[in-house]
């Protein structure tokens, strides 16, 4: 990450470390959702942002996370950390086997976008199906408060662990950018051609970025289902994360570690004063979302984390 | 149990469901054809015209088939607004933007016509779903053959406006090579913004003739979207005589699959079938270019 942006950051997570050790449940709340957004953002932006191809389909990793933790738990006993180390993992293998399959048969664009669209659609009409998730009761996780049954007295807590969560991918993300992998995966999104003709293995590199970017969305997904403690098909592979996930990268910054950061807190906010003010109208909040999202494209490709870097350039100028 | 006439009767009735979904994916094959583009918003630009209809025929109490003319003339003139001064400045010529911008759209109309008509499932009052025409040992529901015959005119006039008039060789001429036709004086955005309009008009048409056996609510263009792509990749992107025949193929595929695989399974198929099509045959059963 360049300089300009980094103390922006720095302030806004010391920030949002003290808020949860003062702040009432509803904001604690808020805060927790933003970041479990985040944290599927990030994992969004580490294939879309970083490497290119534009997923509209990231509930499929999601949801895989939040099932899997959930699924260990409640019905094989597995302990919740356990679970949850668990659901990162096959967050990362069905990012690979997606990957795999739509990277091999060449499919890139609005193709690859349709296909992963697709998988998370299949993925949501079985698990409303089958027996081991619930079908469409849901699955509640029993409620036994235990730090070490990833359950917890006071939601402070939590939101610090979501946060050192995000804290953590954004280090990953920031030392990726820098290291030899983030320059193949700059190479593969600029020009695939381009980068096999350096001797870039395309394939291999894409699906690293898969499988990177289906962990960390997974991560978000057993967080999602720790927290909540339940889940039916609707909310982990329903379109609303895939948007979400993906609307948060567009309007924070795409490509940029810190970008998904923005994005997602700026997005609840806004989501949370429309609520306030236009009251319980269902889906308004998400007729904002899409206008910005067309908005966000027509004035400000950069998105947030590339203003603050203009605005701080011209600063200094 | 399944005798030769039931299956018979599930084929024709396949037929029938499948020309309306061509008419639904020959708007978007035209505009994928043209401007290379794929217009996500199209399921959600379905809805609007379903609810349309809906509000005409059950509000106003016009005939169903009588509201098809002013709203495909309003839906040509709202396809070339949007593409003209939406989505194509505020995609700025890129690809992924575009997707980006439809997206956008389509979540924005999607979720305005929920906070507008709730997530109520609407069907026209009346009884011209249990209208039925006697064909040898088959009953047929009335409104779905008059379907089937208004999408299938609707294709031939589209393919002759393409192949006859100036319009049409313009439209040709951009979707085949967008500098030489702005060379040759044709203006690219104008006919941009036209086709869009055109994929947007064969959009209420089919709207008009889905309503009689069908229902509504904020949701169902998504349906009937994913459908469309996969008859469009079937078909190959931008062919019209394609988007026809994969049309009545995945509706033939579709009646089979929910009379042997039973409800809810059938709606996974279409998932699976679209991602198997993509994965094996990317460019088209009938060897279109990918």
């Amino acid at each position: 990450m360049n300089k300009p942006t980094l103390a922006p950051v720095a302030v806004l997570l010391v920030v949002l470390a003290v808020v949860p050790a003062f702040a009432a449940n509803t904001t604690i709340n808020f805060l927790v959702s933003a970041l479990i957004v985040t944290l599927a953002a990030q994992g969004w932006n580490l294939l879309g942002g970083f490497c290119g191809p534009f997923s509209f389909g990231h509930a499929a990793f999601f949801g895989t996370g939040a099932y899997v933790t959930a699924v260990l738990q409640s019905r094989y006993g597995v302990n919740a950390w356990a679970g949850f180390a668990a659901g990162i993992a096959a967050g990362a293998v069905v990012g690979g086997a997606i990957g795999w399959l739509s990277f091999r048969a060449g499919l890139r664009g609005s193709y690859f976008a349709l296909i992963t669209l697709a998988f998370a659609e299949v993925f949501r009409i079985v698990a409303n199906a089958v027996p081991l998730t619930g079908g469409a009761t849901g699955l509640l996780l029993k409620l036994d408060v235990r730090p070490a049954n990833f359950q917890f007295a006071s939601r402070a807590a939590f939101a610090w662990i979501a946060l050192g969560c995000v804290v953590a991918v954004l280090a990953l993300s920031i030392a990726i950018a820098r290291s030899r992998l983030g320059a193949q995966f700059a190479a593969v999104r600029e020009n695939e051609d381009a980068a096999r003709a350096l001797g870039i293995d395309v394939l291999a590199t894409k699906l690293r970025a898969i499988c990177l970017s289906g962990a960390v969305t997974a991560a978000a997904g057993g967080l999602y289902a720790q927290y909540f403690l339940y889940l039916d098909a609707n909310i982990a592979y329903g379109s609303w994360i895939s948007v979400e996930a993906l609307l948060a990268v567009i309007v924070g910054g795409i490509g940029t570690p810190a970008g998904p950061l923005f994005g997602a807190l700026a997005l609840h906010a806004l989501g949370e004063a429309t609520k306030l003010f236009a009251g319980a109208i269902t889906g308004i909040d998400l007729v904002l979302f899409g206008l910005i999202l067309v908005g966000a494209i027509a004035f400000a490709p950069a998105g947030i984390a590339g203003s603050l870097h203009s605005l701080s350039a011209r600063w200094r100028r | 149990m399944y005798t030769p006439s039931i299956i018979a009767e599930a084929v024709v009735n396949g037929l029938l469901t499948g020309a309306v979904y061509a008419l639904v994916a020959l708007g978007l094959t035209l505009v994928y054809g043209v401007l290379h583009i794929i217009n996500f918003a199209h399921g959600a630009l379905l809805t609007c015209a379903m609810f349309a209809v809906w509000a005409l025929s059950d509000g106003l109490g016009l005939n169903v088939y009588l509201t098809i003319p002013p709203l495909a003339v309003l839906f040509l003139c709202l396809g070339y607004g949007l593409q003209r001064w939406v989505i194509g400045p505020a995609s700025h010529g890129d690809d992924g933007n575009t997707l980006l911008v439809t997206l956008g759209l389509s979540i924005a109309i999607e979720n305005g016509l929920l906070a507008a008509f709730h997530a109520d499932t609407r069907t026209l009052s009346g009884d011209a779903a249990f209208d039925v025409v006697e064909l040898g040992p088959m009953l047929l529901s009335r409104p779905r053959l008059i379907g089937f015959g208004v999408a299938v005119l609707v294709a031939v006039l589209l393919w002759a406006l393409l192949a006859g008039t100036d319009a049409g060789k313009a439209i040709r001429a951009v979707a085949k090579e967008k500098m030489g036709a702005s060379l040759a004086g044709i203006d690219v955005r104008h006919i941009y913004a036209l086709t869009f309009g055109l994929g947007c008009a064969c959009l209420a048409v089919a709207a008009g003739l889905l309503m009689p056996t069908f229902y509504v609510n904020p949701r169902v263009g998504n349906a009937f979207v994913l459908v469309a792509f996969t008859i469009v990749v079937l078909g190959g992107m931008g062919s019209v005589p394609g988007a026809l025949l994969g049309g009545l193929l995945i509706g033939v595929v579709e009646s089979l699959g929910g009379l042997f695989l039973g409800e809810s399974l059938g709606q996974a198929g279409i998932f699976v079938l679209f991602i198997l099509v993509l994965l094996l045959r990317p460019a088209g059963l009938f060897g279109a270019r990918a």
